[in-house]
């Protein structure tokens, strides 16, 4: 099994190198953009799959992890030359790391806030954790808009170095999936997996629910800010109206289709949507229809991927891999 | 005395379903509530392990008063329980429902988890093969990777049972353990109990309406109708107390 | 602080908070039914206010225009809960959320495809648009007409709660007294008056919106649903009164608060989250509220 894993490991990080340094540069910000939306889903399904908490944080968070990351890589001089609407707080000045520095202090931050934000949340029961993270990504907009000085308000930030690559985006993904991996076979994620089936009977078993939530949603939060540092370095510009809830509702779609609790499947799932999306691109375009021309539809993907929701939701709950991961159908099939 | 009930009390709203009970469990012993349906046996259950606060009254455990004490950290104090419809984690193998139960005894950290360090593998280890003797015990291992979902409704409920068990109580709340099965089913479920009790050193407070299993398995019982306690004492001497019929025979005329 | 502009300020408060009111009566009576947090009502109080413009740009007069809007929005809740919700009752609360916020997005994007997400300029009559000067105080003559409206309205959605058979079903169902069949009453048409009930409010709502601002987009539901959810958290959710409450208090905090404190207007749409927090942390059962999640055992 561990050689297995192993060679599945190097197999990967060939593949890496190889794309990153041979494929046309359309292919690769196709996988880039698979690998980082990847990244975000896994850590998405950690707290809505695993632990069962429906949860609408992640564009959130990934704003913060792209802001934290976007000030920490931009020199100073560039930032003067930036800020329009104010000049940058001292602080935003001073503040400069190299990349994965940055990146780590992206999910850092986040994580740190999704623990400010459980403790209202997880003291209560009931589902106020979506509707408090769906306006929790709100305000953030709201903050990125008002607070010029550490943001540049809506001008958002330009010519944020180009650190990332495939390299980083797809090591990255291959990190977060081990991580989750780790915590789902591990008393933990057992224990999440207790909460999601029956919090009452998880408490009669002396976990302490509250704590289990928090866990989740803070690694959930932390790679989902690693995850906008990554956005944030291969757009190179950032504005606070990027990280609306179609964010989250792609990653929404991701997770349910490859199967909410299924880390196999979230990956799965990410290649098809973000496969579809650009697929199904003609949609939002001019279409000649028998002659007639539609006309552009900006949006009529989006409506095609909520019924495309609501269908799974109501006849395939269980998505492509259900809650269990390949190496489980590995197992069962040894039986 | 393990466990001491003080002038409980319970009222939802303006209804009172317990009121002023008291009553002790000594150690060791398997202590039977009986009583007619809403009588406030379950609710009684809730209060024990923290899941109700009462309006009145103390409830003491090994000496310490449980007020103020969360269900989970009861549950770490050396109560365990089953539910009266069988709660068993239904994504979950008959292996990880009893694991959860051994949570607190596998002493890793969640860093050292996802590093996979160590102490992850030596203590998963431990677990699961304390989890394994617990199985063998009920004469479930075989069914260890099997959904729990999936299970015959007795073998759920000893699921259900090794899982409280794992949590290393010292007092376990067991409701209406023999509802819904057969006379056979019964009977293999009683001579567990009384074998586990022995073997763990266990105290049993148990919900029961099967009169014949209560006979057999308690040392003392305590009957509860709309609350008030009616009758303590031996089960022998329960079925012919005046008051006790009355209390079972209003129940089957309003049934 | 002049006392005119005070007054004048009290009363857009008061005309917010009913717009807010009328939204979380919705999220309220579904939440109590379902233990639901209906994420398309928001975007029900948005179909309303289009439907109520489109109406009007087909000929149709206004007094008409909002009764189609009404049940354009009614049958959308009740549609909304046959196809996504009612299939779903005995899932997992999970995939209900997740279709809620399905058919939430849905409606969203349907609109913009079908309307562009323009801004669009939302005309009404003239008895509507009218500003009042009285004493110094000038303010349209809606933040008058709305509480009024509002109020009516109140008044009959308690009394089909507290003195119909179907409303006291109703209320039963929220607090989970085991009642409700016994009286013979079907589930399904009691939570079927629920949205009906909940979106036609809604509908009023979003054309009140619509009339104040006056302009509408299909995203028009989102914050302000979201405010609404919090109104209805903040009354105690379950609980009409609450949601009523909930509502003014929300209505005036946002209208005190730029008023007093103009450096604030930016973060206006911030207040509702952060009452929202501040509920769950020190009274999460709300002004009014039952203790709905109470596990059961």
């Amino acid at each position: 099994m561990k050689i297995i894993k192993l060679l599945m490991l190097s197999v990967a990080i060939l593949f890496l190198i190889f794309a990153q340094n041979n494929l046309d540069p359309y292919t690769v910000s196709i996988l880039n953009n698979i690998a980082i939306f990847g990244i975000l889903a896994l850590s998405y399904n950690l707290i809505n799959g695993v632990a069962g908490q429906f949860s609408l944080e992640p564009n959130g968070f990934v704003a913060i992890g792209a802001y934290v990351t976007a000030l920490l890589i931009l020199p100073a001089s560039s930032k003067i030359d930036m800020f329009a609407l104010e000049d940058p707080a001292p602080i935003i000045l001073a503040m400069h790391t190299s990349f994965l520095p940055a990146l780590l202090m992206s999910g850092i931050v986040a994580a740190v806030l999704a623990f400010i934000l459980s403790i209202p949340v997880f003291r209560v029961r009931g589902d106020y954790l979506a509707i408090v993270t769906l306006g929790f990504g709100f305000i953030i907009r709201i903050f990125a808009m008002n607070q010029t000085k550490y943001t540049n308000g809506a001008m958002g930030l330009n010519d944020i170095p180009d650190n990332a690559n495939l390299l980083w985006t797809g090591g990255i993904i291959i990190v977060t999936f081990i991580v989750m991996l780790n915590v789902i076979y591990s008393k933990y994620g057992r224990a999440m997996k207790a909460v999601r089936d029956d919090e009452d009977a998880a408490t009669a078993m002396g976990i302490n629910t509250f704590w289990i939530k928090t866990y989740a949603f803070m690694t959930s939060a932390f790679f989902e800010g690693v995850g906008g540092g990554l956005m944030a370095s291969l757009l190179t510009t950032i504005s606070p109206d990027q990280f609306t809830f179609l964010l989250t509702f792609q990653l929404l779609i991701i997770i349910v289709l490859g199967g909410l609790g299924s880390m196999s499947g979230t990956l799965i799932g990410a290649v098809l949507v973000m496969g579809g999306t650009e697929w199904l691109r003609f949609l939002d375009q001019n279409m000649d229809i028998f002659g007639y021309n539609t006309g552009a539809h900006p949006g009529l993907r989006m409506v095609v991927f909520s019924i495309l929701l609501i269908i799974m939701m109501l006849f395939a709950r269980r998505g492509i891999f259900g809650n269990k991961e390949l190496t489980d159908m590995f197992k069962r099939g040894k039986k | 005395m393990i466990l001491e009930l003080k002038n409980i009390t319970m009222q939802f709203g303006g209804i009172t379903a317990i009121d002023d009970l008291n009553f002790g469990v000594k150690t060791g012993e398997i202590y039977g509530l009986i009583g007619p349906n809403g009588a406030g046996k379950t609710t009684l259950f809730n209060i024990v392990t923290g899941n109700y606060t009462q309006t009145k009254g103390t409830v003491v455990f090994n000496h310490e008063e449980l007020s103020g004490v969360k269900p989970n950290e009861i549950v770490l104090r050396g109560i365990a329980r089953t539910f009266q419809n069988i709660r068993l984690f239904k994504s979950m193998s008959v292996l990880e429902n009893v694991l959860i139960g051994f949570h607190h005894q596998a002493n890793y950290t969640y860093f050292e988890s996802i590093l996979r360090l160590p102490r992850h593998f030596s203590n998963e280890k431990k677990i699961k093969k304390e989890a394994m003797i617990l199985l063998e015990k009920f004469g479930i291992a075989d069914l260890a990777d099997t959904n729990s979902s999936s299970l015959s409704y007795g073998n759920q409920r000893k699921v259900e049972i090794a899982r409280a068990l794992a949590t290393n109580p010292r007092l376990l709340l067991l409701d209406e353990p023999a509802a819904g099965m057969n006379p056979s089913e019964t009977e293999d479920l009683s001579n567990i109990i009384k074998k586990i009790k022995t073997e763990f050193g266990l105290t049993i407070l148990l919900i029961e309406h099967d009169m014949k299993f209560v006979n057999q398995m308690c040392d003392k019982v305590l009957v509860l109708d709309y609350g008030e306690q009616i009758f303590e004492g031996k089960p022998s001497d329960a079925i012919v107390d005046e008051k006790v019929v009355a209390a079972y025979l209003g129940d089957f005329e309003h049934a | 602080m002049d006392i005119s502009t005070f007054v004048q300020q009290m009363i857009n408060g008061i005309s917010l908070g009913s717009m807010y009111a009328l939204i979380a009566i919705g999220y309220t009576l579904v939440y109590g039914v379902l233990r639901l947090i209906n994420f398309a009502h928001g975007d029900i109080m948005m179909v309303g206010a289009f439907v109520a413009y489109l109406a009007q740009n087909a000929g149709i007069p206004f007094e008409l225009a909002v009764i189609l809007a009404i049940i354009a929005a009614m049958v959308t809740g009740i549609l909304t809960d046959k196809i996504a919700y009612k299939p779903l009752r005995n899932a997992p609360k999970i995939s209900l959320l997740i279709t809620a916020i399905g058919i939430s997005f849905f409606l969203e994007n349907l609109f913009n495809v079908l309307f562009g997400g323009v801004p669009r300029a939302f005309s009404a009559p003239d008895y509507l648009t009218k500003i009042i000067h009285y004493d110094g105080i000038i303010v349209p003559v809606t933040v008058i007409i709305i509480p009024v409206v509002t109020l009516i309205l109140l008044f009959i959605i308690l009394w089909i709660l507290n003195k119909t058979k179907y409303g006291m079903a109703i209320r039963s169902l929220a607090f989970d007294i085991p009642t409700v069949k016994l009286m013979g009453i079907n589930a399904d048409i009691i939570i079927m008056l629920v949205f009906a009930i909940g979106s036609a409010l809604a509908a009023i709502g979003g054309i009140f919106y619509a009339v104040s601002y006056p302009s509408i987009d299909p995203l028009m539901g989102v914050i302000v649903g979201l405010k609404a959810f919090a109104a209805a958290v903040l009354g105690g959710i379950g609980s009409v009164a609450g949601a009523v409450i909930g509502g003014f208090i929300l209505g005036f905090t946002e209208i005190v608060v730029v008023a007093f404190m103009p450096d604030l207007g930016g973060y206006k749409d911030a207040f509702a989250f952060i009452f929202l927090i501040l509920v769950l942390l020190f009274k999460p059962t709300g002004i009014m509220g039952q203790d709905l999640d109470r596990s059961r055992f």
